[in-house]
């Protein structure tokens, strides 16, 4: 794995920092200098996931790059919530493209950059999961294909959220948006459709991809780190938890992204060139409907009746990843 | 208007725009009660002190014990440290060795030779204190630290109560138990030892003192009948204990049987085996589960082949030395009842652990004392019936153990300074809230590698009257120290300042720890959440 392991400091590597810890050791969100990329009055709703995991990635590919550094912004939550005009939350340089260009503006950004010799400004392009996987993916796989120079993230809340909970390539089996209501004989999203970005990702033999979630922000850091010691087109795909879409408690986003990984439906890892070169394995592991139950969206699952059919095929999902990945 | 095209404001930040109005609930940092820490019958700030000996500050964790404890070396030594047993640790793997860690401590003290000072100007008030046991030596301290003069005086050749004449020397070696004395002699406190106080109102009269306390023990052993014929050696545990300490090594044969099922009776047969018994027998009329020993004493016991025979009581004790035991069943109630059935054990000397009783002929014709069930009643300053005249540990009505008697030092020393003052006590802060095993979050703390609890079990040896339990050495006394969970109160692992997805929790210089910036706080609840320690709580906005 990318993250440095710590000697016993009695939370060891899993807390943000430790009073004990040397500061070389200690995470980039644990440092009162942090370059806060974005910052307090954004409008994300309370708990908001993305909110989280931008800043994880963008403070510490900051740090990396020594403040050197350009976003490209889809459109989406997250420019939206950052950035109502005129206020913006960025304290870094950051553009807002449109939904689908956010990929072409960096790698436009990055050619520019090369013209003018500015070898120490890195790119990043940034991005929902709609904005990614689906209006957005024509651009990034080009981006994929030229090796680019540029590290996109695609911050995944499994919905288009901010224009009001609707499905999208990347929504899972079962759950329930606005676009995909818990009725019917299967009710919520259909099982055998929706993308696999990362994996998507890996067939263009990029240099890296990776995927994270916000539980574990010292992996999202490792990796940010990682990608930007490489040069040419890198992918990083972050789950964040969206309390609203999600319905869950805001108190319980990093839980649910905690227990997404635990319970392998989401697989973290990272892979060089195509192949997985490490992953991050389960520390304990937890049935689905532990995470499951956390969430609005599946409610139906369990109320009035308990659908074990359902349940037990996305435990079948959940498993197949463990086996998939060596989760174990 | 040097805007550009369609461009009419400003640029902004959005830190004009103040989202803590969305609130309805908010974080708040708070302090709980570890569990430790109300445990400890002296009263300790254990998550304190191992606090300081996370970080390697040895000294500022021993100052922070002896704060109320004087005897941490003893303490790390035979505390039967409930403060272990209640531990939170114990639900997610093995409860942190805090005993073994203010061991480590308190030997460090002595090693480096670390004392105390009196924190008050004299008082010129006079103390007597009777008795030179736990209760009576931590009294005698505090008192000191007070400002006050204070004279011990005990009965015995040596101080130390049953420190010295109780607990064997492989539990507690007596260098060890000097050096700590020392320290509080070396405040100033006078020792009379060999001075059997008889009446306590003429020696308060003659020496001019203005106020007493007695903690004179419970050193007399308790008697059962038993028939015995005239060759049957018999004596009873505290008896066999205390000459341990005379030059002469009491002879007790080569089958020894204890009678009681208590510490004493397990210190006893452990005695009985280093003086060369080939068998030691610990008869007790009930069954392991309700003895009085802890399990660890019986443990550690056992491991030295000690036998064990539950359910039986000793009918009589013949001339050769043979007992008759009878068998005993547990009724319905949990209590045991003779079967007669009866059965023949070989004995050379028969030792008898069936209790202690305090000597308090000292207090005969003082008025208004009340004497119940042969100990001394006390109020809640630990003051007895005759104003001015305070008592602590076995000889008031309470759990013996050494450290309880600390405790009653500690706090009658208090009460005693408030007394001579004409104040009331400070009021120490108010008690928090317990923090329970479910308000932490135990995700955060690292697995603590298996490789401990071997290293602690492996150092336990046996040799003759050495010690018996080993002290951790700097390493792993940093380690375990470093297991503590830190229940209830924040320990700066930075989790409440990295995972607010508003920036809303402002970090403040170490050991300042953090504050809430309840300007754009949106009370999503993560950090209360995802603390592991559970030192935040969620409070709801007043509407």
């Amino acid at each position: 794995m990318a993250s440095r392991p710590i000697k016993f400091y009695q939370v060891g590597s899993h807390a943000a920092g430790n009073r004990l810890l040397d500061p070389e050791l200690s995470s980039v969100q644990a440092d009162p200098n942090r370059s806060n990329s974005i910052t307090k009055g954004h409008r994300a709703c309370q708990g908001c996931g993305e909110a989280l995991g931008a800043r994880y990635a963008l403070d510490a590919a900051m740090r990396a790059t020594s403040g050197q550094l350009i976003a490209a912004n889809a459109t989406g939550c997250l420019e939206v919530f950052s950035t109502p005009y005129p206020e913006s939350s960025w304290q870094m340089p950051w553009l807002h493209s449109l939904f689908a260009n956010a990929p072409s503006v960096a790698t436009g950004i990055a050619a520019a950059l090369k013209v003018k010799g500015r070898s120490d400004v890195r790119v990043i392009g940034q991005g929902g999961d709609g904005g990614t996987v689906d209006i957005g993916m024509a651009c990034l796989s080009g981006m994929f294909e030229r090796n680019d120079d540029v590290l996109y993230i695609c911050y995944d809340n499994e919905a288009y959220m901010n224009t009001g909970v609707q499905r999208s390539g990347s929504t899972p089996p079962a759950a329930r948006t606005m676009t995909t209501q818990a009725v019917g004989a299967e009710p919520g999203n259909v099982f055998g459709q929706g993308k696999d970005m990362a994996r998507i990702a890996m067939a263009h033999d990029i240099p890296y991809v990776a995927t994270a979630t916000i539980a574990d922000l010292r992996d999202v850091e490792a990796k940010v780190e990682r990608a930007m010691e490489l040069h040419g087109a890198r992918y990083l795909h972050i789950l964040v938890t969206c309390p609203l879409g999600w319905s869950c408690a805001a108190a319980d986003s990093i839980k649910v992204a905690r227990l997404a990984k635990e319970t392998g439906l989401f697989p973290v890892f990272e892979a060089e060139l195509g192949h997985v070169s490490a992953v991050s394995k389960i520390r304990r592991r937890r049935p689905v409907e532990e995470y499951l139950k956390l969430q609005g969206r599946y409610s139906h699952l369990f109320k009035p009746n308990r659908r074990e059919d359902v349940l037990a095929h996305i435990q079948a999902i959940a498993d197949r990843n463990i086996e998939r990945y060596g989760l174990l | 208007m040097d805007k550009p095209f369609a461009i009419t404001l400003d640029v902004g930040s959005s830190l004009a725009n103040k989202t803590g109005a969305w609130r309805d609930e908010r974080p708040v940092y708070v302090d709980r009660l570890p569990p430790c820490n109300k445990g400890c019958p002296a009263g300790e700030n254990i998550q304190a002190w191992l606090y300081h000996a996370e970080e390697g500050r040895y000294e500022d964790a021993w100052r922070q014990i002896v704060q109320d404890n004087p005897f941490p070396a003893v303490m790390g030594r035979v505390c039967y440290h409930p403060c272990t047993t209640v531990c939170n640790r114990a639900e997610l793997d093995e409860a942190v060795g805090i005993n073994s860690v203010e061991r480590f401590l308190g030997d460090q003290a002595i090693e480096q030779g670390w004392t105390v000072q009196a924190d008050a100007e004299p008082s010129g008030k006079r103390v007597l204190v009777v008795g030179a046991g736990p209760s009576g030596l931590s009294a005698a301290y505090h008192l000191a630290r007070l400002g006050h003069e204070v004279v011990i005086r005990d009965a015995g050749p040596l101080p130390g109560g049953m420190m010295r004449f109780g607990i064997p020397a492989y539990r507690l070696p007596r260098d060890v138990l000097q050096a700590e004395i020392d320290r509080i002699l070396a405040l100033g406190v006078t020792l009379e030892c060999d001075h059997k106080v008889a009446d306590i109102q003429d020696e308060i009269d003659e020496g001019a003192f203005d106020a007493a306390f007695l903690a004179v023990g419970a050193h007399i052993g308790r008697r059962a009948y038993i028939p015995a014929g005239e060759a049957a050696h018999i004596l009873d545990a505290v008896s066999l204990l205390r000459s341990m300490e005379g030059e002469e090594r009491p002879l007790l044969g080569r089958r020894v049987v204890i009678y009681g099922g208590g510490n004493t009776a397990m210190d006893a047969a452990r005695t009985a085996k280093r003086l060369g018994a080939s068998d030691a027998i610990v008869v007790y009329r009930r069954t392991q589960e309700q003895m009085g020993a802890h399990e660890f004493e019986l443990q550690e016991a056992l491991e030295e082949g000690v036998v064990m025979k539950w359910l039986s009581t000793i009918k009589s004790a013949g001339e050769d030395g043979t007992l008759t035991l009878e068998r005993m069943e547990l009724d319905e109630t949990g209590f045991p009842q003779p079967t007669g059935e009866l059965e023949q054990l070989e004995s050379d000397s028969l030792v008898l652990a069936l209790g202690q009783e305090a000597d308090l002929s000292l207090l005969d014709g003082v008025p208004d004392l009340e004497v119940a069930d042969g100990v001394v009643k006390v109020d809640a300053s630990m003051m007895t019936g005759r104003p001015g005249i305070f008592a602590g540990g076995d000889m008031v009505p309470a759990e013996r153990s050494v450290t309880v008697g600390v405790g009653h030092g500690k706090k009658a020393a208090r009460n005693i300074d408030a007394w001579l003052r004409g104040s009331a006590v400070a009021a120490g802060p108010t008690k928090h809230e317990e923090a329970s095993f479910a308000g932490l979050n135990t995700w955060y703390f690292s697995d603590a590698p298996k490789t401990v609890a071997p290293r602690l079990e492996m150092v336990r040896r046996q040799s003759s009257f050495a010690e018996v339990q080993l002290g951790l050495d700097a390493e792993n006394a940093l380690f375990e120290a470093r297991r503590c969970l830190s229940c209830g109160n924040c320990f700066e692992c930075d989790n409440c300042y990295g995972l607010c997805p508003d920036n809303a929790v402002i970090k403040l210089d170490p050991g300042a720890r953090y504050e809430i910036d309840y300007d754009y706080c949106k009370g999503c609840g993560i950090c209360a959440e995802e603390c592991p320690c559970g030192a935040i709580e969620m409070v709801p906005e007043p509407s």
